[in-house]
C-alpha cells in the first residue's frame, strides 16, 4: 500500500501558551516551538502500521518554507520512507482551497493508494482532506479512529461520532481519510533517530515543477482570509480567587459545601 | 443577496437542536429574509423530521431517497450539488456530519468555505465577515470571505443563539426527483454504541476532571486520591484519553460522555468548546497555571495554580475536615 500523509508544522499548544502579540493583531510568534500537528503525526504512525502489515511505502509532504523541512525529518525519524517539502513563494498565502489544489497536483504525480491528513490542524478548519478528496473524486471519511484493510481494495474504517459512540463504513480505495487523535499510540522519537536521518535529502519541489497554473493557489487566489488575531472581551468570565493557596483551598472547601458536593 | 440554506440533520424523526441555530445564523447574513431548509433522508422519519421543524424558516425542501436512509456525506454531497442554485449560501452544523460534508461541498460547488464560525459580522458587498476561533480557542480570528461564488459554512453548535420572535413556517417542496441515481465509494455498515467503563461519570455529584495539565500518568493518581476524599469520580478531557492515560469512558465532551454533576472541577483543562459542550449545568470551578486558559470565560471560580500542588493539598484540607467533624 503507497500511503501518503499530508501534515503541517504549527505551534505546539502542549509547549506554548498561544496569546496575543503587543500590537493586538497576530499571536506572539517570539519564542513559540513549533512541532509537527498532533493529528498529523497520529496518521503517519497509522500509515507506518498499515504498512507494517500489508507492505508499502509512507511519503510525508508539508507546503510551506524552508523551517517546515524539520518536521518532515521528525516523521522520517519514526520510520518515513520520504519527506517532501512543496515549497515556493507564488504559494504562499493559499487558502484551504488553495493547499488543497497543490496537494491534487501533488497526488496526481505519484500513484497512492491510501492518502492521510490529520483531522484538524491547530490553526486550521479540518477542511483540507475533505477538499482534497473531492477534488480527487476519491471517497473521504472523516474522525477515522480505526482502520482495518479489507480484501478487493477496500478498507474498513470507524468514525467518532456524538457521544463516543463509532460509526463503522467500508470505503474503496483509493481514498482520503482525516485521522482523529487518540488511534493508536505514536512511537517515541529520541535524539538517535532524529541524527540518523540528518542528513538524508529531502526533495523540495516549487509549483512550477507540480505544473500548477499561476492563480491557482497562493493569496491572489484565496477567497478565504484571516485578517487578525484577537481576545473577544470576556463575558462575566470566572470570579478569580486572589487568595494564598491555603486561604482558596478554604474557599474551594466552601463551595464543595455550600454547592452540595460534600457527602 | 444570494439565497440561504440550512442543512438540517435529523435523527429517529426529530430534527437536530442546530436547525434554530443555523436559522439565527442565517438571520445574521440576511436580516430580512428566512434560510430555506434542506432535510434528506427517507420515509416516515424524514417526514417526521420536516414536521418536527421549527418555525423558522422560508420552505423546506425535501429530499427522499432509499439511500438517504443512513446518512452517508458523500451521497448527500451529490444530491446536494443536482438541487442548490449556484452561487447560494450554505448553513451546516460543525459536527461530525458537517465535517464529512462540508469541505467537499464546497469543491463541489465551486463555492469558498468557512469552517466552525462561531459568530457573524455581517455581510459588506460580496465580503461576509466571520469570527473562527483557534488553538483550542485561546484566540479567536477575523476571517474574510469572498463568497462571490457562493459559500459553505460550518456553524460552531452552541455559538448562535435562536431567535424567538422568527414565525415562518414555510412549505414544503419536494426535490427527491431532482437528484437522480445515487452511488458512493463509502458504505455505511453499523454504528458500535460506546462500552460502558468501570466508573459511570454520568452518576456523580462531582468530578475531578483533569486535563492535559496532569501532564503524565502517574499524576492521575493524584485526582483519584481527592475523588476518594469527596466521593466523587474522576473524567477527563479528550488530549487525557488520547494518551491513554484514562479510558475514553471517562472523556467529558461532544465525542464523550455529557455530565452534570453538581459541581465540576476543571483541573488543568484548557476548555476547548468541543469539552464545554459535555458540561450541563454544573458549578464549574477551574483550576489551570495559565490565567490566560478559555475555561476561565466560562467557569464559575476560576483559581491560577498548579494543579499538581493544588490538588495534593485539597485533598488533605478536606481529610482534616472530616476528622475534626468526625470527633
Amino acid at each position: 500500500m503507497e500511503i501518503l500523509v499530508c501534515a503541517k508544522r504549527v505551534p505546539d499548544t502542549s509547549e506554548n501558551e498561544i496569546e496575543l502579540n503587543r500590537a493586538g493583531n497576530d499571536i506572539e510568534r517570539d519564542d513559540l516551538v513549533y512541532s509537527i500537528n498532533e493529528a498529523d503525526n497520529y496518521a503517519v504512525e497509522e500509515a507506518l502500521q498499515i504498512v507494517a502489515k500489508a507492505g508499502g511505502s509512507v511519503t510525508v509532504v508539508t507546503v510551506g518554507g524552508e523551517d517546515d523541512e524539520e518536521i518532515l525529518r521528525r516523521e522520517m525519524a519514526m520510520g518515513a520512507n520520504h519527506g517532501v517539502l512543496i515549497s515556493d513563494e507564488a504559494l504562499f498565502g493559499s487558502d484551504g482551497r488553495g493547499i488543497a489544489t497543490i496537494l491534487k497536483a501533488f497526488v496526481h504525480k505519484g500513484n497512492y493508494d491510501l492518502i492521510l491528513t490529520g483531522v484538524q490542524a491547530e490553526d486550521g478548519a479540518a477542511q483540507i482532506g475533505g477538499m482534497l478528496a473531492a477534488m480527487l473524486d476519491y471517497p473521504f471519511a472523516s474522525l477515522v479512529n480505526s482502520i482495518e484493510v479489507l480484501d478487493g481494495r477496500k478498507l474498513k474504517v470507524s468514525r467518532e461520532i456524538a457521544g463516543g459512540n463509532r460509526e463503522v463504513n467500508e470505503i474503496d480505495l483509493p481514498c482520503v481519510l482525516s485521522i482523529q487523535t487518540g488511534i493508536n499510540e505514536p512511537r517515541y522519537v529520541g535524539m538517535r533517530g532524529i541524527r540518523a536521518v540528518a542528513s538524508v535529502p529531502i526533495p523540495t519541489i516549487s509549483a512550477v515543477e507540480l505544473g500548477l497554473d499561476p492563480g491557482a493557489a497562493g493569496a491572489n487566489a484565496a477567497k478565504v482570509k484571516r485578517v487578525d488575531y484577537f481576545v473577544p472581551a470576556l463575558g462575566k468570565g470566572a470570579e478569580m480567587l486572589q487568595g494564598s493557596r491555603e486561604e482558596n483551598i478554604e474557599k474551594v472547601f466552601e463551595l464543595l459545601e455550600a454547592k452540595g458536593g460534600l457527602r | 443577496m444570494p439565497r440561504i440554506f440550512a442543512y438540517i440533520t435529523h435523527k429517529n424523526g426529530v430534527a437536530d437542536d442546530s436547525a434554530v441555530e443555523l436559522a439565527a445564523a442565517g438571520k445574521k447574513i440576511d436580516g430580512a429574509a428566512s434560510p430555506t431548509a434542506i432535510l434528506a433522508g427517507w420515509g416516515p422519519d424524514l417526514n417526521a423530521a420536516c414536521t418536527s421543524l421549527p418555525a423558522a424558516f422560508s420552505e423546506m425542501w425535501k429530499i427522499a431517497s432509499e439511500v438517504l436512509a443512513y446518512p452517508n456525506a458523500e451521497l448527500i454531497r451529490k444530491a446536494l450539488v443536482k438541487v442548490v442554485p449556484a452561487n447560494s449560501i450554505v448553513l451546516i452544523p460543525h459536527e461530525h456530519f458537517g465535517i464529512d460534508l462540508a469541505p467537499g461541498l464546497s469543491i463541489k460547488t465551486n463555492s469558498a468555505f468557512v469552517s466552525d464560525v462561531v459568530n457573524i459580522e455581517g455581510l459588506e458587498g460580496s465580503t461576509l465577515h466571520c469570527v473562527r476561533q483557534e488553538f483550542g480557542g485561546q484566540v479567536s480570528a477575523h476571517v474574510q470571505c469572498d463568497i462571490s461564488s457562493g459559500v459553505v459554512i460550518t456553524v460552531r453548535p452552541g455559538a448562535f443563539k435562536a431567535i424567538e420572535s422568527v414565525t415562518t413556517r414555510g412549505a414544503v417542496v419536494e426535490k427527491s426527483i431532482d437528484i437522480g441515481s445515487l452511488k458512493a465509494g463509502r458504505r455505511y455498515l453499523e454504528t458500535i454504541v460506546a462500552e460502558a467503563g468501570d466508573v459511570d461519570i454520568t452518576k456523580h455529584n462531582v468530578l475531578v476532571s483533569v486535563g492535559r495539565g496532569i501532564q503524565e500518568k502517574d499524576n492521575v493518581a493524584i485526582a483519584e486520591e481527592l475523588a476518594n476524599v469527596l466521593g466523587a469520580a474522576v473524567s477527563c478531557s479528550r488530549p487525557v484519553v488520547d494518551a491513554k492515560w484514562l479510558p475514553k469512558s471517562r472523556q467529558v465532551g461532544s465525542s464523550g460522555n455529557t455530565v452534570k454533576p453538581k459541581v465540576y472541577l476543571a483541573c488543568g483543562i484548557s476548555g476547548a468548546s468541543q469539552h464545554l459542550a459535555g458540561i450541563k449545568g454544573s458549578f464549574l470551578i477551574a483550576i489551570n497555571k495559565n490565567p490566560k486558559a478559555p475555561i476561565f470565560q466560562v467557569a464559575d471560580v476560576g483559581i491560577v495554580d498548579d494543579i499538581l500542588e493544588f490538588l495534593p493539598e485539597l485533598t488533605d484540607k478536606i481529610r482534616e475536615m472530616r476528622t475534626v467533624s468526625a470527633k
